[in-house]
């Protein structure tokens, strides 16, 4: 039966969840250079009317549809057919089907989103979109159905909160495909590619921090007490992230940065985002401060690997990510959440494995395809821009305009 | 005449100025610039990752002054421009040929 008090929630959730993908635009933009600054907005901004059209006539179906051997949903709910008013008894029975619907369509608009971290500053607009869209249906689709949609890794008891494994692995690996397949910037090792507007990427942060708890605080798909756990281990992984990162680069570097607070806070939001509805405020500060430590190690190590994710999308979403998916696998209570399950310092160590055996085939999958789909999209349609045109920048050579007149 | 080009740093361009108006120099085009100097640049860090910025911006005075009045001005100039740390900057004086007021037509020194 339709609760006005969840119904409420999640609407306004789906509504935060929206305001991400425009804020993870402004998180990146700031990153970039001046001459690509309306380029990097446009990449994100433009998933949400592409994703959505194809959420709805297509992803949504494939994702939620009724479960097919395990590995997609059934076309039954294609263009919405069968998604109204009522509630859907498999997914959330105190809501609207449409409310259901468009809450799961803004993760799968932001998800996509998040890989042009990875390739900022370099990408023609048309091979991406086409990349971006296959991508949605080759990967989010199905991995969003194995774990949420009533597919395979669900049914084995691997447990994914809110995206740790279906938004932020995926697109992580995608991520590190990407900047291995399209290849490092122009000038990459030689030039410096020094962030143009710093307090864009703390708005961005910001306002990425507030959508979060729409994110995870929704994934209970209730106005519940599992809303109210995923809320505050949210606040208290981001902080404890955003702490984390400041005390080490601080003690690493010599000073605390701006960026690094920044980036620690979207470390622990990403981290803890597998785990939010399923473990205890303490362990949700100690997610947070791995998120903190491991994601600022792997952002590091990308400059020892040598390849250019421009703005770490992989040191940061696709680690906090399997962070947070292995954290949960450890630190999961069902004294928490009774519908979770406990994790391996509870003495569980098979949901422990089945967390590990989620990361090895939703990674292995994403890696795979993903790598398909870019070195056909090149073939067919270069995905790196012309030389010359890099030089000018995406703005101009892209989308013919400038974001800032001298 | 002797044109005077004055580089120094963002912030004391006010105190400059104070000093050359004080000698009752009338007129002075000021741009940003950048460049480096045995200063060299600075260092900047992103996410753990130095980056070394070469030319570091500076302000550039330029202001045209009797001949006389020279070594007041480039006195005066130094001292409010001084740090004593290095990257304070550099005045150079130049011979200026004639100066011509457009508004008016007169020229060498009446037009200054």
């Amino acid at each position: 039966m339709i609760q006005s008090g969840d119904t409420a929630f999640i609407l306004v959730s789906a509504a935060l969840v929206l305001l991400m993908t425009p804020a993870l635009a402004l998180f990146y933009a700031g990153m970039v250079r001046s001459k690509n600054v309306l380029g990097t907005i446009m990449q994100s901004i433009i998933m949400i009317s592409l994703i959505t059209l194809e959420w709805i006539y297509l992803g949504y179906s494939l994702s939620f549809g009724p479960d097919v051997a395990g590995v997609i949903g059934g076309l039954n709910h294609l263009a919405l057919s069968g998604v109204t008013a009522a509630p859907s008894p498999d997914y959330a029975p105190t809501i609207p089907h449409l409310v259901f619907m468009i809450y799961q369509c803004m993760f799968a608009v932001i998800t996509p989103a998040l890989i042009t971290g990875a390739f900022a500053e370099r990408v023609r607009f048309l091979p991406f979109i086409c990349f971006s869209v296959l991508w949605s249906v080759l990967v989010y689709n199905p991995v969003c159905h194995w774990i949420w949609g009533g597919g395979f890794l669900g049914a084995m008891g691997v447990l994914d909160f809110a995206g740790g494994l279906v938004v932020h692995l995926t697109c992580g690996v995608a991520a590190l495909v990407a900047c291995i397949v399209i290849g490092p910037r122009k000038g990459f090792g030689k030039r410096q590619f020094i962030p143009h507007n710093l307090p864009m990427t703390v708005i961005g942060t910001g306002l990425l921090w507030f959508g979060w708890f729409g994110f995870n605080g929704g994934s209970a798909l209730a106005a519940d007490g599992i809303a109210a756990t995923a809320f505050v281990s949210t606040h208290i992984a981001g902080m404890t992230g955003m702490l984390t990162w400041t005390l080490v680069e601080w003690y690493h570097v010599g000073k605390p940065t701006t960026l690094g607070a920044c980036s620690g806070a979207i470390a622990g939001l990403a981290t803890i985002t597998p785990a939010a509805g399923f473990v205890s405020p303490n362990s949700a500060v100690l997610i947070g401060l791995m998120g903190g430590l491991i994601c600022y190690t792997a952002v590091l190590a990308k400059n020892r690997f040598g390849y250019d994710d421009s703005l770490d999308v992989v040191g940061i979403h696709g680690v906090g990510g399997l962070v947070g998916t292995i954290a949960l696998g450890l630190l999961a209570s069902t004294a928490v959440n009774p519908g979770g399950a406990d994790g391996l310092f509870f003495g569980n160590a098979s949901f422990f494995l089945s967390q590990l055996t989620g990361i090895g085939v939703v990674g292995g999958y994403t890696l795979v395809v993903s790598w398909v789909l870019l070195k056909g999209i090149n073939a067919f349609s270069p995905l790196r821009m012309e030389e010359n045109d890099e030089e000018i920048g995406m703005d101009t050579s892209e989308h013919s305009e400038t974001a800032y007149q001298a | 005449m002797k044109k005077l080009e004055i580089i120094t740093r963002n912030h004391k361009l006010d105190d400059v100025k104070e000093a050359l108006t004080g000698l009752g120099i009338k007129g002075m085009t000021v741009t940003e610039v950048k460049g480096f100097g045995r200063q060299g640049g600075h260092k900047e860090v992103y996410r753990g990752a130095e980056y070394q910025v070469d030319f570091v911006p500076k302000i550039k005075i330029e202001t045209v002054v009797e001949e006389g009045i020279v070594p007041q001005a480039v006195e005066a100039v130094s001292k409010a421009a001084r740090t004593g740390k290095v990257g304070d900057g550099k005045i150079f004086i130049s011979p200026v040929d004639d100066v011509v007021r457009i508004r008016t037509g007169e020229s060498g020194p009446d037009a200054v």
